[in-house]
């Protein structure tokens, strides 16, 4: 079934608004999707996330704004002409229906012949291996298999575009792993447009080509998943891309692209990710990866800063420690060597792994 | 095997009778039951047997059967059961049909529900005597209606009370508001991300009612029907007052009221009380069968 979906060239997400009586979910989201492409909407709940993807399905009028696909405008388009296909959150299989039927039910929804009816849902029922569970009904089948179902369901019409709302959120967690590689497998094999939404950052770094950050119904970053891990734009994106340290700082000089803040006894020279004037508040964000080791008494001590143990987490690998600078903040930080409680650590930083955000935008 | 060397274990313990009782369900709150128990010996069984064994005992002789050969030998009698069904397979009918829309339109949330949702239940606060009052004075000869009609040009007023249709316009103002509350509250029951995902699958507004929100319904409109059914059949003051007691609306509580306080023979009268209970539990199995075929699962989302 890789062939035959209607691919569109480019959707385009104009502005669009939705709101609830006076709380407004989404303020003007600007976003263009390409055909084949795997987008995540990413964001804690309240962000607007699964607002942005029931406008796009059609369950959700909008307020404002447009959407049109390949020029025609698609908006005012009530959900079953659209022809999107939809993953549920909570699957919403048809407790009624056997498995193949809740598959079978779009293509006899569209009056598809019987037997060509047979064979997509064969095909579609094997691709996502429940060929032995077909006369199933909902309620016999495990989450996994339900789940398996309804992205079957969502993919036998072969949409032009596929929208999952949070599909793994009901399932534990090895299972979600294994349903991850899944659906990241179909998207390649298949190629079918998807919008992902999803509050877990690693599940959309994981599985998408493009990543949309949320946060109150606004856009704050759209990119690659490698650039939105490493580039932040603002202080609200490092601290949902695991920058767990945020040390409250003052610029203190800037120096082209970079500058160096002062704040929590400490002093580091880190990226100036949003062009701050010295003086300014800002946030100093760092990945708890980032920090290294330093031998005690080095003779250089340039972007270190020194920190008491307190808590060791044994991970594996690696540990997880939880320290205390001089003034009292906590650090958190992850290293392979062995520390225990009560230890006093030199950690150094690389420049280039400090970003400098002004204050305020964290959330 | 050493067994034989060795001494037996000793036999397990056996847990307290207490424990073991309390295992199946028997412990002290099974007393809370007494008062209800003995609620349904005294005011049920009691009076549904008596009852019983009374319908056997005809006054004038003739057999234990003489009752029942009497009630369908004599044409007045007989006819009640297909007057009451007449009446209350239509008014049950009217009531479930009539109470999905409304309750398809009043499921979401949204401003005034409450207000209307009160609205559609308060004629089961005023009862059949004023109910029917109202109906003698709007659809009356000389009722609102009829006046209207009148001056519209109709030569003769229409008999709305009085008659057939007036009993069953009270069966279904009373009943109606039952349907509706059961109906609601099986639709609210039903998820509807259901119906979503049948749109973004194609269905339209027909289709998606037709192959998920009416095979999910189904099983609830059952059970109203039947409870709206055992309510119409059972009609008795508006019979009377808005119906023709002695002709159109001589229904079987009119018959069975008539046979035992009126001609004083307390046996026909269970009898006619008892064939009332067996027409009206044929009409509920009967449904209860056709529900049996249909699903009748979780309707939530996860199946």
């Amino acid at each position: 079934m890789s062939t035959g979906a209607a691919r569109f060239a480019e959707l385009h997400i104009d502005h669009v608004q939705r709101a609830f009586g006076d709380t407004v979910a989404l303020r003007g989201m600007d976003l263009t999707i390409k055909g084949g492409e795997f987008i995540a909407l990413l964001g804690p709940s309240g962000c607007g996330k699964s607002t942005a993807l029931n406008c796009l399905a059609g369950l959700l009028p909008l307020t404002g704004g447009k959407i049109t696909m390949d020029g025609k405008r698609i908006d005012d388009l009530p959900p079953e002409r659209r022809g999107f296909g939809m993953v549920f959150q909570n699957y919403a299989l048809f407790p009624h229906m056997s498995v193949r039927r809740n598959i079978g039910f779009g293509l006899s929804m569209r009056k598809v012949g019987k037997t060509e009816l047979n064979r997509r849902v064969d095909e579609a029922i094997k691709l996502v291996q429940l060929t032995e569970h077909e006369h199933k009904f909902p309620a016999q089948l495990s989450g996994g298999q339900q789940q398996r179902v309804a992205i079957a369901r969502a993919i036998v019409l072969e949409p032009p575009l596929v929208l999952m709302d949070e599909p793994l959120s009901n399932l534990d967690a090895s299972l979600r792993l294994e349903m991850r590689t899944e659906i990241r497998r179909l998207h390649q094999s298949l190629g079918l447009t998807t919008v992902y939404v999803t509050h877990d950052q690693e599940e959309a770094l994981a599985l998408a080509d493009r990543l949309v950050v949320l946060r109150l119904g606004e856009v704050q970053q759209i990119g690659s998943p490698e650039d939105v891990y490493a580039h932040p734009t603002n202080a609200y994106v490092a601290g949902f891309m695991g920058y767990r340290n945020m040390l409250r700082v003052t610029v203190e000089s800037v120096d082209g692209e970079n500058a160096v803040v002062t704040g929590e006894g400490v002093r580091l020279a880190g990226v100036n990710r949003e062009s701050l004037p010295s003086g300014a508040a800002a946030v100093a964000a760092v990945r708890p990866e980032d920090f290294s080791l330093v031998v005690p008494n080095a003779a250089s001590t340039e972007n270190t800063v020194s920190a008491v143990v307190e808590i060791v987490e044994y991970h594996g690998r690696e540990q997880a420690v939880e320290a205390r600078l001089p003034s009292g903040e906590q650090l958190h930080v992850r290293t392979n060597s062995r520390l225990a409680p009560g230890d006093t650590v030199q950690l150094r930083v690389p420049v280039e792994r400090v970003l400098i955000f002004a204050e305020g935008s964290s959330s | 095997m050493t067994a034989t060397l060795e001494k037996p274990p000793p036999p397990l313990e056996k847990a307290s009778l207490k424990h073991r009782l309390a295992e199946r369900g028997v412990d002290r709150t099974l007393w809370l039951l007494v008062p209800g128990a003995i609620f349904v010996v005294v005011l049920f069984l009691y009076p549904v047997l008596y009852g019983l064994q009374l319908s056997f005992q005809p006054k004038d002789g003739g057999g234990p059967f003489g009752n029942y050969i009497k009630f369908f030998s004599d044409p007045y009698l007989r006819d009640t059961i297909w007057i009451t069904l007449r009446l209350g397979l239509p008014a049950a009918l009217i009531n479930v049909l009539a109470s999905i829309p409304i309750a398809f339109q009043l499921r979401g949330k949204f401003r005034g529900k409450r207000t209307i949702t009160t609205m559609l239940v308060v004629p089961i606060t005023l009862g059949t005597v004023l109910t029917a009052q109202g109906l003698i004075e709007y659809l009356g000869r000389a009722g609102w209606f009829n006046r209207v009609l009148l001056t519209l040009g109709v030569d003769e007023p229409i008999r709305l009370v009085h008659n057939y249709w007036g009993v069953l316009f009270s069966l279904v103002i009373t009943g109606f508001p039952f349907a509706f509350l059961l109906t609601l509250s099986y639709l609210s029951g039903i998820d509807p991300s259901l119906e979503q995902a049948a749109a973004t699958l194609g269905a339209s507004r027909r289709d998606r009612f037709r192959h998920i929100t009416l095979p999910l319904l189904a099983p609830g409109l059952a059970i109203t029907f039947c409870l709206t059914f055992v309510l119409a059949f059972s009609v008795f003051p508006s019979a009377i007052m808005v119906g023709e007691p002695s002709g159109e609306t001589h229904v079987m509580s009119i018959a069975a009221y008539e046979t035992a306080f009126r001609d004083f023979d307390y046996s026909l009268g269970a009898a006619v009380a008892m064939l009332m209970a067996l027409v009206m539990l044929a009409v509920i199995a009967l449904v209860l069968v056709w529900r049996a075929t249909l699903y009748r699962g979780a309707t939530g989302g996860k199946g």
